[in-house]
């Protein structure tokens, strides 16, 4: 067996007197889809700040490939090869596709130049985005369209694929169904099993209990910021699932 | 930055999905202003010929010039979510500065360096308190610099007074024309030449426009939102840096009392012109066509004799119309969004 991309081990998270994570470890394998599942408040997005670099863990240690990492921002989290894709999606609704992929990791030069004073490689750029958006076969309209002006599904389906472009390790999704009608939402999962066959450890972050049984190949059940169990999701597991989000079993 | 759309450009082959009536409706909004611009233009002509006099045009460019220089820095604030009240006192203050630097030295070169530091400086001090003081909103920090420059001016200047004189190179700026222009224009392209490029070519502009669009997402992609919030408000100090030196060339003088309810007349500019204050929407061409706009309205209702309060009050109207504009725009892409999703 491979050994996991990334490790969290033990991880504590405090907010003011609440706790956030209280002794929470994780591990996610390539090539394989970790259902991330708890109610609301259960510390879900304690975690999936911590693994995106928004917060650092106040205890507790992340491995990336075997190896302690510290994620002090957003962007160290990204050089490390974390992609997160926010359940708000993170789009700036008045740049098109193509910018909203580059945003904040324009190709520009010359590199002696410092970054804000570095020209757009604007063709390279709408190039990329382009044959990635052609590849996941995402429909949009013209690629210069403000991203304001496109569907749930499709602005869901650029956040999903901006992830695609630079993921290297680690894509994590946060609720990305959420807010999709049916069909949007079955395209959004069939990204999700791409992303996964290209290699990714993904992390998918959901209420609903039918994706994580048709797409996770483990669940992790967060309570109350405490881990209360880890299982293969099946069709027959829903209950169990159910059980151990809400606690009923106590 | 805004893209292709801003110059009304149809995509091609994008009939899924789109009603004919919100396309034209978003196209009209992004070149209403340039058409009521021409529209009132001609009307003008029409009623008062004086108008299209070179000498009354020549005036409406130099009257405009320094609403057109501010407004670019303006706008680019706007952009960003922000306000610049501060840009007429810290005109006024700036040339304040400059003039008596000139008292000191009589140079011309020291007295524009001194001009465009106090613009600049100041704007250094709206950003950096704004971002680092963790202020709500720019409005307070620049509500206050507007208060502590028009101050400081009145305090500095000799007898808190007008100051006459200024530097022949300077002075040139209001007496001298090229190919028929006031140079005060040449000015006004230059600036708008540097902030095109710096906009529309570089990774500063593209960090401008993520900021305004959605800050909080800027942050998550690795932007520096807070050095990009910061050169914000220095570049819009130090426009009103260069309009210090333009209206002083063309008064020659400097004045305490310079740049009053210039916030105005460069906030409504941008507004009037076609950016939005809901962030992220905007270019420089909306500043310039508002400053004009704003320089053809007065100047038509002097030329028709209208009394001068009524232009503020033409002004006031603009602005709740172009607001409106703005949020009918915001309407037609939300019926364009559920289209696109029905197209699916």
């Amino acid at each position: 067996m491979t050994d996991p991309i990334l490790s969290i081990r033990h991880a504590h998270e405090r907010f003011g007197a609440s706790r956030a994570l209280d002794d929470v470890s994780l591990d996610a394998w390539p090539g394989e889809v970790t259902g991330l599942l708890g109610d609301n408040g259960a510390g879900k997005s304690a975690l999936v700040k911590c693994i995106s670099g928004i917060h650092a863990l106040d205890e507790g240690q992340m491995l990336l490939h075997g190896a302690p990492v510290t994620l002090t921002s957003p962007a160290a989290a990204r050089a490390a090869g974390i992609e997160t894709v926010y359940q708000d999606l993170a789009l700036f609704d008045n740049l098109s596709p193509a910018q909203n992929f580059y945003a904040g990791r324009e190709i520009a030069g010359p590199a002696w130049l410092p970054r804000p004073l570095r020209f757009l490689n604007k063709p390279a750029m709408r190039q990329n985005a382009a044959e990635v958006i052609d590849r996941l076969q995402v429909r949009l309209p013209h690629p210069d369209t403000p991203v304001a002006m496109m569907s749930g599904g499709q602005r869901q389906a650029i956040a999903v694929a901006r992830a695609t472009v630079f993921a290297r390790n680690i894509v994590l999704l946060d609720e990305p169904t959420a807010a999709l009608g049916l069909r949007e939402a079955r395209k959004v999962l069939d990204l999700i099993a791409r992303l996964r066959d290209a290699g990714n450890a993904v992390i998918l972050i959901t209420h609903n209990m039918e994706h994580v049984t048709e797409l996770a190949d483990r669940a992790v059940v967060l309570r109350q910021g405490r881990k209360v169990g880890e299982l293969k999701p099946e069709a027959g597991s829903r209950q169990e699932l159910v059980a151990l989000i809400v606690g009923a079993e106590q | 930055m805004v893209g292709q759309e801003g110059k009304g450009v149809v995509p091609q082959g994008v009939v899924r999905g789109r009603d004919p009536g919100v396309v034209l409706g978003l196209r009209l909004l992004s070149i209403g202003p340039l058409l009521i611009l021409g529209l009132l233009v001609v009307g003008v002509a029409l009623v008062t010929p004086a108008f299209l006099k070179p000498i009354n045009l020549g005036n409406i460019l130099a009257q405009t010039s320094v609403i057109a220089i501010v407004a670019m820095g303006q706008q680019l604030v706007i952009l960003t979510r922000g306000i610049d009240l501060s840009v007429g006192s810290n005109l006024a203050l700036s040339t304040v500065v400059g003039g008596l630097v000139f008292q000191a030295s009589g140079e011309a070169v020291p007295v524009i360096a001194a001009m465009l530091a106090t613009g600049a400086l100041v704007g250094a001090i709206n950003g950096t308190v704004y971002v680092y003081g963790r202020l709500p909103h720019p409005f307070i920090i620049t509500l206050a610099t507007l208060s502590i420059c028009r101050g400081l001016a009145l305090a500095l200047a000799p007898g808190h007074t007008t100051m006459r004189g200024m530097p022949e190179a300077i002075g040139a700026l209001g007496a001298q024309s090229l190919l028929g222009l006031p140079l005060g224009v040449f000015v006004v392209a230059a600036v708008a030449g540097v902030l095109l490029v710096v906009t529309r070519l570089m990774v500063a502009g593209r960090w401008i426009a993520a900021v305004g669009g959605n800050p909080q997402a800027a942050v998550s992609m690795g932007i520096p939102v807070k050095g990009v919030l910061v050169a914000t408000y220095v570049i819009s100090g130090l426009c009103a840096g260069i309009g210090a030196v333009v209206l002083a060339g063309r008064t020659d003088a400097a004045s305490p009392v310079y740049g009053q309810l210039l916030e105005l007349d460069t906030i409504a500019a941008v507004i009037i012109g076609g950016a939005s204050f809901l962030g992220g929407r905007g270019h420089l061409g909306h500043a310039l066509i508002g400053a004009v706009l704003i320089g053809v309205i007065r100047n038509a209702l002097n030329l028709l004799n209208v009394e001068v309060f009524y232009q503020m009050v033409a002004l006031g109207v603009s602005i709740v119309l172009a607001v409106e504009a703005d949020v009918l725009r915001s309407h037609l892409e939300a019926r364009a969004r559920v289209l696109q999703a029905r197209a699916q």
